[in-house]
């Protein structure tokens, strides 16, 4: 397990290297094309080649994991940001009609898969990056709601709770001093899980159209455009999706490191 | 058991009541109407305003609402833009291609993630679970349509085993299923290793229960055990998990049908959109999300068939 | 007959059992007590051959002769069951929840024996008539969730003998359960020990409970037994200094203490007046229950007053209503002449006159705050004084802790040790009642009785005013100076303690009295008063 999470931090930090580089250095500009060199097979100059319009697709898949990143964090932060506190009213009123008023709120999000609502914002607004972010964050919404309230629960009907009420506490400031701190590894393995979701999900959306726009790179949009090439030249479809593969199984074992670091109640879980 | 199904009805009720008057009011965002879109640009402001009031555009949004749901639930979502043909005959027609697909995807993850669970569990900490949960995070990472693009190129183009993509129909049964086995795959294959891994843990969290120390007391084998009692409460998480996923396997295979070019749901919707065709969209999207709806209320009932708990209630 | 012989367990590189002999015969029970963590429960898992897959185990476990550690797995699931049966501590928990009472019963014949599933459920029904489960009350068809947890510890025996074994084991089979239930469970066990020729290993904490039922005993110390013998011979004659001292720690009364002017002498108003209180639930089908029904009572400025009664009495209800949780529906509660209501209505002031302490150890603390902020928290109602550092070392000190322990976690403490923490945190603002809600329940009897020694010299130099809520009539004793008996959500019983438990007068109350399991008084001897020690 040890290994699994070392293994994991690193790949995930690679990608978040390779994003952070890409905004001050990539080896080769990708704005210009390059006709007479499309399609190479890697090479020392191109290490994984070029795609159609003779781009150096390592370049392309630095730019591409910061599009991939940046989505992934924002809608985290967008799920977060609002199922946490949510979650953690719905357990502060348990039983109430505060906490049935949310939980069925979030069945009703959870109807709308993140790629529905992107559907449904790109007829409206047409398609762009942010698309991804809104769907993808308001799908992280019951996500994180639900892990909150599933958490905070059982804490709600622990003696400290009670020792807490009894010492005059009210339910905002428990559920800030007692249950937040108390479910924050919870939170933080979650929050893994949902970036490398989030990741896979963005790709998909570019992949079909729906997220990222040209020119901007992004790992699924160069998917989607190497679908045709793929028989041609199979590296312009295989680079791209091993970097998400990679990234995303570098979060998924580092959630999973974190997990067992964090929790020990929770090793036999997932 | 009676109230318990009156109140999963009542509660399926009103989730499409609210599903259905989010994305009709969504739509209704749009810049521009549905009349001024059929007769473009250089329409005659009087022709636009009679054909706002034939198409009741120019009523109060509640009451437009009303009227079309009244409509839906008379088989009749109105008239594609595009087409000019009625959205519900062609709906009908995707789905025959995009729900097999999406019930061929689920079966295939249930029938490959129970054995790889169940064998998981019971080597639970030794080499076998360790590599079988090796591969199933790696198979959770695959995005399934980069997935079906290796697949298509291993089968395919490669060995020449499998059609590429394309969908004869199913005058021809056989076929058409072999045109829907490489997309199945490629959407069952993530969702089996997730499904694996939450039976693997579910089984070892009942594993620890006080009833299977009970059933070992008895004289069961630690296989019977798990077979005959950890199994079946192991099941409550499993079919939460199931009912999320067949969510994500009728999305999934949206984008799936766009590498195989298979005529489902998906491929209609990514057509109206790029025509601006509104209400096609509107109706899919309602389509697919009353699909969601309706599998988490079978979920429930699934529970209450488990629990003997939940009847009571 | 089964014979354990110079039975080991080691675990890593702790040895959890060691020299462990017993010899358990056909139609006799065998006590094995000890405190938590003495290896009890860890010797019942071995004779069954359910340790832990790392655990050890070396010696003998002589079933007729047949050593049961060298059996293969396949072999030994066929003595499970059918000739050593067991029945554990959680009955709520030791069912198949999903499965019927009748096949969870006739799962063990059909296992045992190729029987059909009708020869099997008639041989079930039997069995649950024998344990007092009987036709039509209690069909096979039911569900563990539909019974109480006395039921279902019926159910679990029924399974555990179903194949008439020549041994049962029951690990801690009554702690779970109220003081009546217990002793109607043990009335069962006995019966069936006589009936069926069936040797009996009862493990228990409870030397009282040894000591009505079991023929021989075991005393069990980190993992050894330390002495054993016919029961009435061992427990008259305490040789080994540990029995003495267990047997002094049960029986243990803290030294009577006049803390104020005594009952009814005090001029002052009461401290805590409770008329005619009300909390009713609402039940699914327009149903309601009244967990607290019209109680009306008085707690004196330094007064010492139990509140008993069985699970469901409504005790806890009425304790969390008392510490201003939730709210009445009817009648009144008065601390110090003014009104306590739920939530953040009440106020801050009157809130501290008025702290609590739980009966879990492990639950009552934050395990992510250091013992300093953990013990602060009740501040919170008073403003934290400028000598709060100094509060809290008193009030460190004053529990037999030391000032240091205030910066560490709650985990680096045994359950003895947080039951103490429990009370400085409720001590630190100086409140005029404390509620002890089950606070020793969870303890081991030596811890207990320290425990105790300690809240009757608290509040002897406090002046301290307590309610303490307990099942178990033998521990309220020591440290009540009046008894309150509840029923039903009523207050059938109000007396001084020792009159109440000598001379009881409402039927709940008999009843109590009557199934608190008693070391006869013929046995205790010369040593009686002795004071715990270690």
């Amino acid at each position: 397990m040890r290994a699994g999470m070392i293994l994991g931090a690193g790949l995930a930090g690679l990608a978040l290297l390779a994003a952070a580089l890409s905004l001050v250095w990539t080896p080769h500009d990708i704005t210009q094309m390059a006709i007479a060199q499309r399609l190479q097979p890697p090479s020392a100059v191109h290490p994984f080649g070029t795609d159609q319009f003779g781009r150096d697709i390592l370049s392309m898949a630095m730019l591409g994991a910061r599009v991939s990143i940046a989505v992934a964090l924002v809608a985290v932060g967008i799920g977060m940001g609002a199922g946490v506190p949510l979650g953690l009213i719905a357990a502060a009123h348990r039983g109430g009609w505060i906490d049935e008023l949310v939980m069925r709120g979030n069945d009703l999000v959870f109807a709308f898969p993140s790629l529905v609502i992107a559907i449904l914002i790109t007829a409206v607004f047409g398609p762009s990056a942010i698309n991804a972010i809104i769907a993808i964050g308001i799908f992280n919404i019951p996500v994180f709601a639900r892990v909150t309230r599933g958490g905070a629960l059982p804490i709600w009907t622990l003696d400290y709770v009670r020792a807490a009420e009894v010492a005059g506490k009210g339910r905002a400031l428990i559920s800030l001093q007692h249950i937040l701190p108390n479910i924050a590894n919870l939170l933080i393995v979650q929050g893994t899980i949902q970036f490398s979701l989030g990741i896979l999900a963005e790709a998909g959306l570019s992949y079909v159209g729906l997220g990222a726009q040209p020119p901007t790179p992004s790992w699924g949009r160069m998917l989607a455009e190497a679908q045709t090439l793929v028989t041609l030249a199979p590296h312009v479809a295989i680079i791209p999706g091993l970097c998400i593969v990679l990234t995303v199984l570098g979060l998924n074992l580092l959630g999973d490191g974190l997990r067992d670091a964090l929790d020990p109640r929770l090793k036999t879980l997932r | 058991m009676l109230g318990y199904l009156l109140r999963r009805m009542i509660s399926l009720g009103l989730s499409l009541l609210v599903a259905s008057a989010l994305i009709f009011s969504v739509v209704e965002l749009v810049p521009g109407d549905p009349a001024s879109f059929m007769l473009g640009t250089g329409a005659q402001p009087e022709t636009l305003a009679a054909l706002r009031s034939q198409m009741g555009l120019d009523q109060p949004l509640p009451l437009r609402y009303a009227r079309w749901l009244a409509a839906i639930l008379q088989g009749d979502f109105g008239q594609s833009f595009t087409y000019k043909t009625p959205i519900a005959g062609m709906i009908a027609e995707r789905m025959t291609v995009s729900l097999p697909l999406a019930v061929m995807a689920l079966l295939l993850a249930a029938v490959i993630a129970f054995p790889v669970g169940l064998f998981a569990a019971a080597r639970r900490g030794r080499i076998g679970d360790a590599a079988v949960m090796g591969g199933t995070q790696l198979g959770i990472a695959l995005p399934n349509f980069w997935f079906a693009m290796l697949l298509v190129l291993l089968f395919s183009v490669r060995l020449r085993l499998l059609p590429a993509g394309g969908f004869p129909g199913w005058g021809q049964p056989v076929a058409a299923l072999t045109a829907l086995l490489l997309p199945a795959v490629a959407l069952a294959l993530p969702q089996a290793a997730i499904l694996a891994r939450v039976l693997r843990s579910a089984l070892i969290e009942t594993q620890g229960q006080d009833y299977i120390r009970t059933a070992r007391a008895k004289g069961l084998s630690a296989a019977q055990t798990l077979r005959r009692h950890a199994l079946r409460n192991a099941m409550v998480p499993v079919l939460t998990i199931m009912g999320m996923q067949f969510s994500f396997l009728l999305a999934g295979a949206i984008i799936i049908e766009n590498v195989f070019y298979l005529p489902g749901l998906g491929r209609l919707i990514f057509q109206a959109i790029s025509q601006r065709d509104l209400i096609v969209v509107q109706s899919a999207v309602l389509v697919l999300v009353a699909a969601v709806i309706a599998v988490t209320f079978l979920v429930d009932l699934a529970y209450a068939a488990v629990d003997p708990r939940l009847r009571r209630r | 007959m089964i014979e354990t012989r110079d039975l080991a367990v080691t675990i890593g590189a702790s040895r959890l059992l060691d020299h462990v002999d017993l010899r358990l015969a056909q139609g006799r029970i065998t006590g094995l007590v000890g405190e938590s963590g003495s290896g009890k429960s860890m010797t019942a898992l071995a004779i069954m051959g359910l340790l832990p897959p790392h655990a050890r185990v070396s010696g003998q476990v002589l079933l007729d002769g047949l050593n049961l550690l060298a059996l293969p797995e396949r072999a030994m699931c066929a003595v499970r069951g059918r000739r050593i049966g067991m029945i554990f501590q959680e009955p709520m928990t030791a069912l198949n929840p999903l499965m019927r009472i009748g096949d969870q019963v006739a799962e063990v014949l059909r296992i045992h024996h190729r029987m059909d599933r009708q020869a099997a459920l008639a041989r079930a029904r039997e069995r649950l008539d024998r344990v007092g489960l009987a036709e039509p009350r209690f069909p096979l068809t039911l569900y563990p969730h539909e019974l109480s947890g006395g039921q279902r510890q019926r159910v679990a025996i029924a399974l555990a003998i179903a194949e008439r074994p020549e041994l049962l084991i029951a690990d801690e089979p009554t702690t779970a359960l109220d003081v009546t239930t217990q002793a109607q469970i043990l009335t069962l066990l006995r019966g069936l020990v006589r009936d069926e020729e069936m040797g009996l290993l009862l493990i228990t904490h409870d030397l009282a409970v040894v000591a009505g039922l079991a023929d021989d005993v075991a005393v069990m110390r980190s993992g050894e037994i330390v002495e054993a013998g016919p029961t009435e011979a061992l427990f008259r004659r305490r040789g080994h200094p540990y029995t003495r001292q267990l047997f002094a720690a049960s029986r243990h009364v803290p030294a009577r203490i006049a803390a104020g002017p005594g009952p009814g002498l005090d001029s002052r108003p009461p401290l805590l007046r409770i008329e005619d209180a009300a909390r009713v639930f609402r039940l699914p089908g327009g149903r309601s229950l009244r967990a607290v029904d019209g109680v009306s009572l008085t707690i004196a400025h330094g007064e010492s007053v139990g509140l008993v009664g069985e699970s469901g009495c409504g005790k806890s209800t009425l304790t969390r209503a008392i510490l201003g949780l939730d709210p009445l529906q009817a009648g009144s509660i008065r601390l110090n002449g003014m009104q306590v209501s739920a939530g953040n209505r009440m106020p801050h002031a009157l809130r501290a006159q008025m702290q609590v302490v739980f009966q879990d150890p492990f639950g009552s603390f934050d395990p992510r705050w250091r013992v300093a902020r953990l013990l602060c928290e009740p501040f919170h109602l008073t403003g934290r004084p400028p000598d709060w550092r100094a509060r809290l070392d008193a009030a460190l000190s004053e529990v037999g802790l030391s000032p240091e322990d205030a910066g560490k976690y709650i985990h680096e403490f045994s359950g003895g040790q947080r039951q103490r923490l429990a009370i400085a945190r409720a001590l630190i603002i100086r409140p005029a009642l404390i509620v002890l809600d089950e606070a020793v329940s969870a303890l081991d009897v030596r811890v207990r009785a320290q425990v105790l020694d300690l809240l009757v010299r608290l509040r002897r130099d406090h002046g301290l005013a307590y309610l303490f809520i307990s099942h178990d009539l033998s521990v309220v004793r020591g440290i009540a100076d009046r008894v309150l008996v509840m029923e039903r959500g009523r207050i059938v019983e109000d007396g001084p303690a020792a009159q109440v438990i000598d001379a009881p007068q409402a039927e709940a109350t008999r009843r109590l009295v009557a199934a608190m399991p008693r070391i006869p008084e013929g046995w205790i001897g010369p040593e009686q008063g002795e004071a715990a020690s270690g």
